[in-house]
């Protein structure tokens, strides 16, 4: 493999608490020298020319769907993760809701193999029960040895208070978290958006912001009872303030307990659901002007660990029924780099070093992965190289997704990427 | 410190939804905001003219022009009152329906939107169980689509047969319909309201002229969100008490095919929110009697009320093929005879 030399860049690796002008030489796969500008040695190196340019930890997307095994129409492992790496993105969890249900480490396996075609590393987060059912709890030492890095079935939150306890337990023993999906699914079904006015307004059923919380309460409930065994509890896709108000009280509590939210929830709220439009359609869904706003108030506070994208993409014939009928979700990796640095840094002032950390630092603690999120020598070569000031349209037609399904579509972005390098492979350069 | 205090120092604002493309087709009728206020005038007017009109003349309006009605629910009187609204202007119509039509086999609303156009239907008059449906076919199709019941939604032409009923007995000779129109008239909406797209059209079309309307159900079927929906609506909990400052009132039937798991206790419902002759005598013996059928006797309303003097019911069906004639007019010939140039432009 050549050596990468990226030259006259700014780095900025939070983790290293670096933010600075610096050269980069990238070698077998890893960072292998950190230099103050002009002193690195290049020879035989392919120089990338980053002034002007940030570098950074490539980002950390802790939550897709990427569809494969079973539907591969939607999306495979190697359309998505070509789009990760368009969007900056280095490593991606892909949640164990495929067909079938990745329960097993077989399947684990065979999601990492190379044949697979990935352009940036696939993380399998395993399923937490037997087909994610919520019943049985699945060998999470087997899972974790096959290269899972966390169990979740998302999509299907374990309801049962003695599974999601024996769960932690079992996770917490195998050095894992578990990344529930909060949802009481008893109380939301037949809802296809947030309850409120405008689901009144718009004749849909709703799903109340309690239906989060309540699961959210009854997890910290749990991990409390489990306090010697110091379960780690991540909640995925939080969207409520009352969820996010629970995350607040168990930290403040002492208890591991984390969580990530999605551009759209801090973007998107259900009056974007205008007249049926099936790509304001995710779950869970758009909330009220008050959510979105505690879940900023989350990230610029702390409370929020990560952003994750819940890529989750669907056929255009899917989106195109009933608002009703219509399959939650929406797709993230090519549009969360540019809206968060257009909005959470630009408009709301967070520092770009938080944002990065966010993508990056933050969601590879989460997951225990280890040298990723940081450039410090000795580290895996996953960089993101981008223009912090460009400002872009993003058109759904010419993603690297296979699915176009985004509410973004058309939306001014911030942050070009240039290049997206992955263990010291260029995966994305910018055309 | 309070996350609201800080949050209140700091902007958090997005770009607003975007502005709706909708209607697409000049001629559709998917909500009543499709109408302005003078477009209801507009409507109430043509409505009067066409009923007028000898059987002859007004046969010639729509001569041949090709229509469809597709019906994913069952319906007696809004679908037989458009298709002899439709068939009294001259203009052919088809019936399709969700049973006996390759729905069944699973096409998709869109595909069937497009079927339709391609076998030449200038318009489509849509019944559907799911909210948004009329959305989802215009887009799908740009023709003229008129919105005959989505889900819980809409009903836009019953509100407006229902204003038709209004208007004759409370301005009668009404000429102009003005945001004034109906100053001084309170409307009573009794029941399900969750689940009516009755109630939803009209609590969304009344207002506009003037009317207050006022909700009145128990809270599994009438949520508070609902004043929220728009102007001019509030709630009233206490029949009695709605009845009491009501100049006209509107039962709704419980819709058991929408309550999805929800429990009532029908015994209690009826106690509570039947309208009886008793009550009427007592608080509201002048008020005006509407229901948009079916009608379960017995159930929300008593036979004696139903078939009582006060009773608008059959006048509502009786003005509802006048307001479809009207309605159905302005579909076809409200973009001229543009539909084919409308094919034409939505490849893209």
């Amino acid at each position: 493999m050549t050596a990468i030399a990226i030259l006259g860049g700014h780095l900025m690796d939070p983790a290293a608490g670096v933010d600075a002008k610096k050269d980069l030489l990238l070698k077998d796969g890893r960072v292998v020298e950190i230099a103050a500008p002009g002193k690195l040695k290049t020879n035989g190196a392919e120089v990338l020319d980053a002034r002007g340019l940030v570098v950074a930890p490539g980002l950390i997307d802790m939550h897709v769907h990427l569809r494969e095994p079973g539907q591969e129409y939607k999306e495979t492992i190697a359309t998505g993760t070509a789009a990760a790496a368009a969007g900056g993105f280095t490593s991606v969890a892909a949640m164990p809701n495929t067909t079938p249900v990745n329960d097993s480490p077989e399947i684990t396996r065979w999601m990492q193999a190379p044949e697979r075609g990935a352009a940036v590393r696939v993380f399998p987060i395993a399923a937490a029960t037997r087909g994610s059912k919520g019943e049985t709890i699945n060998d999470y030492a087997a899972l974790r040895a096959a290269g899972a890095v966390a169990v979740s079935d998302d999509g299907r939150p374990i309801l049962k208070d003695s599974v999601m306890r024996e769960s932690l337990a079992a996770a917490a023993r195998a050095g894992m978290s578990v990344i529930q999906h909060a949802e009481d699914t008893r109380v939301t079904e037949g809802a296809s958006m947030n309850l409120g006015p405008v689901s009144f307004k718009l004749g849909l059923r709703g799903m109340s912001a309690e239906s989060e919380s309540a699961i959210v309460e009854r997890d910290i409930r749990l991990v409390a009872e489990l306090r010697d065994l110091h379960p780690h509890l991540h909640v995925a896709h939080l969207s409520t303030a009352a969820a996010v108000e629970a995350v607040r009280q168990a930290r403040r509590n002492g208890l591991r307990v984390t969580c990530e939210v999605a551009p759209h929830h801090f973007l998107l709220n259900d009056e974007h659901v205008g007249l049926y439009d099936t790509h304001a359609k995710m779950n869970p869904p758009l909330r009220a002007s008050a959510d979105r706003e505690a879940v900023i108030e989350g990230l610029l506070e702390g409370v929020v660990d990560a952003i994750a994208t819940d890529h989750a993409p669907h056929a255009m014939h899917e989106k195109e029924i009933e608002f009703e009928y219509a399959p939650n979700g929406i797709i993230g990796l090519e549009t969360a780099l540019g809206l968060s640095v257009r909005w959470l840094h630009k408009e709301w002032k967070m520092p770009l070093g938080r944002v990065l950390s966010l993508l990056s630092a933050q969601p590879a603690a989460l997951l225990g992965l280890k040298g990723r999120g940081t450039l410090a020598a000795g580290s895996f070569a996953d960089v993101v190289v981008f223009d912090p000031n460009a400002e872009w349209t993003y058109r759904a037609t010419e993603g690297k997704s296979r699915a176009k399904n985004t509410p973004f579509d058309g939306w001014t972005m911030q942050g070009r990427v240039r290049w997206t390098i992955s263990e010291g492979r260029i995966a994305y350069e910018q055309a | 410190m309070n996350p609201a205090a800080s949050t209140a120092r700091r902007k958090l604002t997005t770009p607003p939804p975007p502005i709706s493309n909708f209607p697409y087709n000049p001629g559709s009728l998917l909500s009543v905001f499709d109408l302005t206020v003078e477009g209801v005038g507009r409507v109430l007017t043509r409505a009067t003219e066409l009923e007028q009109m000898t059987p002859l003349r007004r046969g010639s309006i729509l001569a041949k022009r090709r229509l469809a009605l597709l019906f994913y629910e069952s319906s007696t009187r809004t679908r037989t009152s458009f298709e002899l609204a439709a068939k009294s202007l001259g203009a052919d119509t088809t019936l399709v329906s969700s049973l006996s039509s390759s729905i069944e086999k699973g096409e998709s609303l869109k595909d069937t939107g497009l079927t339709l156009r391609a076998l030449g239907a200038e318009g489509i008059i849509l019944r559907h169980p799911s909210s948004g449906a009329a959305w989802l076919l215009e887009a799908s199709t740009r023709l003229p689509v008129i919105n005959a019941g989505d889900g819980m939604h809409e009903h836009p032409t019953q509100a407006l047969l229902d204003l038709r009923t209004l208007a004759m007995h409370l301005r009668p000779g009404l000429r102009e319909v003005s945001d004034q129109t109906l100053a001084g008239v309170t409307v009573t909406i009794v029941g399900d309201v969750l689940h009516s797209r009755v109630a939803r059209s009209n609590m969304l079309l009344l207002p506009r002229l003037g009317a207050r309307v006022v909700l009145c159900g128990p809270k599994e079927l009438l949520p508070e969100m609902a004043t929220g929906a728009g102007p001019g609506i509030e709630i009233e909990r206490d029949f009695e008490a709605a009845l009491r400052g009501s100049t006209a009132v509107m039962m709704l039937r419980i819709q058991a095919e929408r309550l999805a798991g929800l429990k009532l206790d029908l015994n209690d419902y009826k106690a509570k929110y039947q309208l009886t002759g008793q009550l009427l005598a007592n608080y509201a013996p002048k008020a005006l009697v509407l229901h948009p059928g079916p009608i379960i006797r017995g159930m929300e309303i008593t036979a004696g009320v139903a078939d009582g003097p006060q009773s608008m019911i059959l006048e509502q069906v009786t003005n509802g093929v006048a307001i479809r004639m009207a309605v159905v007019e302005r579909a076809l010939m409200a973009g001229g005879r543009s539909s084919s140039q409308e094919k034409k432009g939505d490849r893209a």
